[in-house]
C-alpha cells in the first residue's frame, strides 16, 4: 500500500480502503468475479491512475472508465469540420488547447494551424468574444466543446454577444450531455455495470436528479464524487454499501460543491440558448439519441453550423474510425487500453491514432503515463 | 478540461457585464461571475469560487479551496489551467 502514503490524509485513506475491502469480501467480490464500477468523468479516470487507486482497492473492485472525456468522444467528422471552418477566408478559429491534437481524417487542428490556418488556443469563450470585438473585419468562431460543466459558459457568451450585437462571433457547437450515453451503455446487453461514480463538476451545474433514472429504471447505485483521492474512495465505499444493502439510489458525496438541484443561473442560460439535437455522433459509440445540443433558432446568427452551412446543417456525415482503433471498445469498458492492438505501436502520444491517447483525461493517455493497473483481460 | 479550479475574487471590473478579477493559482484574470451572483457584486470580494473556462461556477469556502487546489496541483491540473490562461492572453494578441 505504498501509494496511500502520498495522500494528504494517509490514515483516513487506509481506513476507507480497509472498509472497502471488508465490504467487497462481504458481498463476495473477487478478482475472478469483480464488482464493476464505472467512473463517468475523465477527470476521475485521471485521478484514479494518478493516485493508483485501482491498485490500492480490493482486487474484487474493477474500475470501468466511462465516456466522460469530451475530447475523447469527439468524432473525426467533427474535427474535419473544424478544419474546414478554420480554413475559410477571414476566419479566426478559437479552441481549447485540449482539442488541438485530436486526429481528423486528414489532419488535426494543430496540423491545420501549421499549414497556415488562423487557429488560436483560448482559455475561455470570453477570449473568443474579445477577439471578435478587436477584429471586426474577421469572423471569429469558437469551438464549443464539453459536457454540462462547460455548456453554460458558451451559452452565457452567446447571450453576451447578442446583447452587444456582435455580428462576427459564432459557435461551432459540440456540447454533449452525460445522462444519455449512460443510458445507452446501460441498454447495451454486453455491458456489465454494477454501479457508478458520478461526475462532480457536471453535477455542480445540473444537480443530482438527472441521474434518477439510473437508480429507478436500471436499479444501479450512483454516487456523485469530488476529485480528491479520498472523495473517490469514499464514493466507491458508498456504492458498495448500497450494493450490500440491496439499494439503488443517487447519493451526493460532493455536497460541499454540488447543490441537489444544480446551479439555477447556468441551467437558465443552457435552456435559453440550446435545444437537444435528435441525435449526435460519438466517437466509437455511434449516434446517440438526444445526446448533443444545438443552438436554438433565435440565436441562429451565432450558430457556425448554420452560417457556414456545415456539419448537421449540411446533413449527417459519418466517417469510419481508422482501422484497428479500439477507442469505442475502451470507452465502453469492454477492453482496457492495453487490449487495443495499436496501443504503444500504432498509437502513441506523439503519433496518436485515437483521441483517448491525446487528451489528459483519456484512458489510453493515463495508461501510457502511469502504467496499466492490473493488466486485465476483456470484461466480456 | 471539465475540472474547476479555485480562484479568489479580488476586484470588480465591470458590474454591468458581471465581470470580476479573480486570482487563480497565482495568475490574475477577468472572469464572469453571473453564476455565483446572489446579491451586490461587491459582496463577492474576497470570496472563493471554482473557476472553469473563465466563469465562476460555484462558491466554495477557503478550506475547500485550499484542499481542491492541492489536489489539482498533484494532478497537474492547476499548472495546465495557468498555462491555458497564458495561451488565452497570447491568442488575443494574435500570437496564439
Ligand atoms: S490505443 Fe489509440 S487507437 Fe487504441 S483505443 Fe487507445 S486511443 Fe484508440
Amino acid at each position: 500500500m505504498k501509494y496511500a502514503t502520498e495522500f494528504r490524509d494517509p490514515k483516513a485513506a487506509r481506513a476507507v480502503l480497509a472498509r472497502i475491502a471488508g465490504l467487497a469480501d462481504q458481498i463476495g467480490a473477487t478478482k475472478a468475479r469483480p464488482v464493476h464500477i464505472m467512473e463517468i468523468c475523465g477527470g476521475h479516470t485521471h485521478a484514479i491512475f494518478r493516485y493508483g487507486l485501482d491498485k490500492l482497492v480490493h482486487e474484487g473492485i474493477e474500475f470501468i472508465h466511462g465516456p466522460g472525456c469530451p475530447v475523447c468522444v469527439l468524432p473525426m467528422s467533427r474535427v474535419d469540420e473544424c478544419v474546414e471552418i478554420a480554413r475559410r477566408p477571414g476566419v479566426i478559429f478559437t479552441t481549447f488547447g485540449d482539442a488541438m491534437r485530436v486526429p481528423g481524417t486528414k489532419m488535426s487542428l494543430m496540423q491545420a494551424k501549421a499549414a497556415g490556418a488562423d487557429i488560436r488556443m483560448v482559455y475561455s469563450p470570453l477570449d473568443a468574444l474579445e477577439l471578435a470585438r478587436r477584429n471586426p473585419e474577421r469572423k471569429v468562431v469558437f469551438f464549443g466543446l464539453g459536457f454540462e460543466t462547460t455548456t453554460p459558459s458558451t451559452a452565457l457568451s452567446i447571450q453576451q454577444a447578442a446583447r452587444e450585437g456582435l455580428e462576427n462571433f459564432s459557435v461551432f457547437c459540440n456540447h454533449i450531455t452525460v445522462p444519455e450515453p449512460i443510458r445507452a451503455l446501460l441498454d447495451d446487453p454486453h455491458m456489465v455495470l454494477d454501479g457508478f461514480v458520478g461526475p462532480g463538476h457536471v453535477s455542480m451545474v445540473i444537480g443530482i436528479h438527472p441521474y434518477d433514472f439510473i437508480a429507478r429504471d436500471y436499479g444501479k447505485p450512483i454516487v456523485v464524487a469530488g476529485f480528491e483521492p479520498l472523495d473517490l474512495l469514499q464514493s466507491v465505499l458508498m456504492v458498495l454499501i448500497q450494493i450490500r444493502d440491496g439499494r439503488a439510489e443517487v447519493e451526493n458525496q460532493y455536497a460541499r460543491v454540488v447543490p441537489e438541484h444544480g446551479n439555477p443561473v447556468s441551467l437558465a442560460a443552457i435552456d435559453d440558448v440550446y435545444e437537444k439535437r435528435p441525435s449526435f455522433e460519438w466517437r466509437g459509440l455511434g449516434e446517440i439519441d438526444r445526446s448533443g445540443l444545438r443552438i436554438r433558432a433565435k440565436y441562429r446568427a451565432y450558430d457556425a453550423e448554420e452560417t457556414f452551412g456545415i456539419g448537421y446543417a449540411a446533413g449527417p456525415r459519418v466517417v469510419a474510425e481508422p482501422e484497428g482503433c479500439a477507442c469505442g471498445q475502451v470507452m465502453t469498458g469492454r477492453i482496457k487500453p492495453t487490449g487495443c492492438a495499436q496501443f504503444g505501436s500504432g498509437c502513441t502520444p506523439e503519433m496518436p491514432l485515437g483521441a483517448l491517447m491525446v487528451s489528459s483525461e483519456g484512458a489510453c493517455a493515463a495508461y501510457w503515463q502511469y502504467g496499466g493497473a492490473r493488466i486485465s483481460e476483456a470484461v466480456e | 478540461m471539465c475540472l474547476g479550479i479555485p480562484g479568489r475574487i479580488v476586484a470588480v471590473t465591470d458590474e454591468h457585464r458581471m465581470m470580476a478579477l479573480a486570482e487563480v493559482s497565482g495568475v490574475r484574470r477577468e472572469v464572469n461571475v453571473a453564476c455565483i451572483l446572489e446579491g451586490p457584486i461587491e459582496d463577492l470580494l474576497g470570496e472563493w469560487a471554482l473557476i472553469h473556462v473563465g466563469f465562476a461556477m460555484a462558491r466554495i469556502d477557503a478550506d475547500e479551496a485550499a484542499k481542491t487546489l492541492q489536489a489539482l496541483q498533484d494532478l497537474g491540473e492547476a499548472q495546465e489551467a495557468a498555462e491555458a490562461m497564458a495561451e488565452g492572453a497570447k491568442a488575443l494578441e494574435g500570437q496564439g
